[in-house]
């Protein structure tokens, strides 16, 4: 029996995928999104419930399936609970694996047991299923190995610093040719099991190979690129079991993840291909450091006087950066912004679309310091607030607030949409070293006469700022 | 040939052409399966294309102060590829196939309680200004 000749079971399909998309439309705002996460849910509760009652499901079959959502959920409970909110890039990728490895071995049991799907004998499956059984296949086994590359990048289990060799470009376009051959050949076959695992083997490695050229900070992309990855796996194997809530659902998480990826590479205007060539951020700032350097002296300032320069303002905007979730400061910028506000000062957020390591990041790290949502701004929104603001607070970024990106064509982050907090009375900067940000490039706002630099760990400094204005 | 050999050749060919016919029968049975069961490919890949186009619309009307949770939901969701783990797991098969789809359930499994929960734990931190 298939699923598509039982309607029951089709409209319940149906309902979860309008559910889920219910969900998403939720997320257009923080009050809906809440409702739309439920609703998510009950679709999700809906898809299970007409599975295990489906036509021919054996009752030992059912007993296992319970069993193994009982370990896996125990698991993911315990793990969203438990991580923390600078981790979430790392938990996220990790999921994402979970997702591509899940669509290689649901694949990998069509190919086994045909006939439970309705898609033929072992060996003896159906042209169209074979293909789509191996789109599913291969994109969930690239998806798994450079989700896996991308968590440890991100748990700095591996170095963050792009790995690049001679030819590997060309590697790379000759392994995804072998596969296509292969799938040809697998097609062909009628479902061989070697060309199915060998198929899988290559996929695995070019994920690995994809994700290694590219650098830390642009783990945005790569995160979005694999969230749409791993809905175009769901959707192949949807195609291949025919169930509609399957392809629904992969065809919004792939959409999802392409459009995600677009918006983060508009924000560092880079083509998705030149982040995907990888590379970025070793040597390429060089040529745009001639000039920059010199002679020219930076203003360095105290805490104190940072604290007294802002509480004389009338308006202050704090913009944060990775280096905010790296020193766990955003608890105590929230503090210094209540201070700053019980004097009468004006606070607002500035988020740079391509700030942290995943879209979105900062705004759930100002939300977990209790930051109200209302007072967090995106670019477009505030950008030409900052003419009329007194203080603009910088905390842990700098590419991102560079003017090179405007002025100077020869800059690798030129055209690169950026906050800008040149316009601003004074800019208080605060930063560990005088070392250059992600893209090598220098910024020139250092040099500024309007510029004060606060050297330090960005949790002590604002820290420090706290106490004296709590003076 | 006397009538018991006649019968008993009548018995055994009428034994013949009934297995004959349960073997047409399993052999139609089983082309029923592989051509008529699965849904036609084009009406699958209709529902597929229209649903990149919801998808486009409705990601573009997420606010980009929760794209977080857009990829913690998008992840979970995508995890209803449990359905095809659980029909690969409680349909009759072979131990391969049910192995291989008990994994895969398991797998989900994390995804599925783990990606709603932490969406809802990181949506729950986003509040409005207290007036």
């Amino acid at each position: 029996m298939n699923s598509t000749t039982d309607p029951g079971i089709t409209i319940a399909y149906l309902v979860s995928a309008v559910l889920f998309i219910l969900a998403l439309r939720g997320l257009s705002h923080p009050e809906t999104a809440r409702r739309g996460n439920l609703l998510g849910m009950a679709g999700m509760a809906i898809a299970i419930l007409a599975t295990l009652d489906h036509p021919g499901m054996l009752l030992g079959g059912a007993a296992v399936i319970i069993l193994g959502i009982a370990i896996g959920g125990a698991v993911g409970a315990i793990v969203a609970r438990r991580v923390n909110m600078t981790a979430l890039p790392q938990l996220v990728a990790a999921f994402h694996s979970l997702v591509g490895l899940a669509a290689v071995f649901v694949a990998a049991s069509a190919l086994n047991a045909p006939q439970s799907f309705g898609i033929g004998t072992p060996g003896h499956l159906r042209l169209e299923s074979l293909i789509e059984m191996s789109v599913g296949l291969a994109i969930g086994s690239v998806t798994f190995t450079g989700a896996v590359i991308a968590f440890a990048k991100l748990q700095a289990l591996m170095s963050g610093s792009p790995i690049i060799f001679r030819g590997q470009h060309k590697l790379n376009l000759g392994i995804g040719i072998l596969i296509l051959a292969l799938v040809v050949m697998f097609v062909i076959s009628g479902g061989s099991q070697t060309l199915f695992w060998v198929i899988a083997a290559l996929s695995l490695a070019i994920g690995v190979l994809l994700i290694i050229p590219i650098g830390g900070a642009d783990m945005p992309v790569v995160i979005s690129m694999l969230n749409s990855y791993s809905g175009w796996a769901a959707a192949g194997i949807g195609f291949t079991i025919g169930n509609v809530a399957l392809i629904v659902t992969g065809a919004l998480v792939g959409s999802s993840g392409a459009i995600l990826s677009y918006i983060m590479c508009k924000g560092m205007n880079r083509s998705i291909i030149n982040v995907l060539l990888g590379g970025f951020g070793t040597d390429s700032g060089a040529a745009a450091l001639v000039g920059a350097t010199g002679d020219k002296s930076v203003k360095s300032g105290s805490a104190e006087d940072a604290a007294f320069i802002m509480s004389n303002a009338s308006k202050v905007i704090v913009v944060p950066g990775y280096g905010m979730a790296v020193a766990q400061a955003q608890h105590a910028v929230r503090e210094m912004a209540e201070l700053l506000k019980e004097e009468g000062v004006e606070v607002k957020y500035a988020i740079h679309p391509v700030a942290g390591r995943m879209p979105g990041h900062m705004n759930v790290l100002l939300a977990e310091a209790q930051v109200p949502y209302d007072e967090v701004f995106e670019l477009e929104t505030i950008n030409n607030e900052f003419s009329t603001t007194d203080v603009v607070y910088v905390i842990g970024a700098n590419d991102v607030t560079n003017p090179a990106a405007k002025t100077n064509p020869a800059s690798p982050i030129y055209g690169m949409p950026i906050l800008e907090v040149d316009k601003a009375k004074t800019v208080l900067f605060v930063k560990r070293s005088m070392a250059s940000g992600y893209a090598g490039v220098d910024n020139e706002l250092f040099f500024r006469d309007n510029t004060m630099m606060l050297f330090g760990d960005a949790k002590k400094m604002t820290e420090e700022i706290v106490q004296a204005l709590s003076k | 040939m006397t009538p018991a050999e006649l019968a008993g050749q009548a018995a055994s060919l009428a034994h013949k052409a009934a297995a004959l016919a349960q073997n047409a029968a399993g052999f139609a049975a089983e082309q029923a399966v592989v051509h008529t069961n699965h849904p036609p490919l084009i009406y699958l890949f209709a529902i597929f294309v229209m649903a990149v186009f919801v998808g486009y619309y409705v990601i573009w009307s997420v606010t980009p102060a929760l794209h977080s949770p857009l990829l913690a939901v998008t992840n979970a969701i995508s995890s209803v590829i449990i359905v095809g783990a659980m029909l690969a797991t409680g349909l009759p098969g072979n131990l391969t196939a049910h192995t291989f789809g008990f994994v895969a359930v398991t797998l989900a499994g994390v995804n599925i309680i783990g990606g709603f929960l932490v969406t809802q734990r990181m949506l729950g931190m986003f509040k409005k200004k207290a007036k």
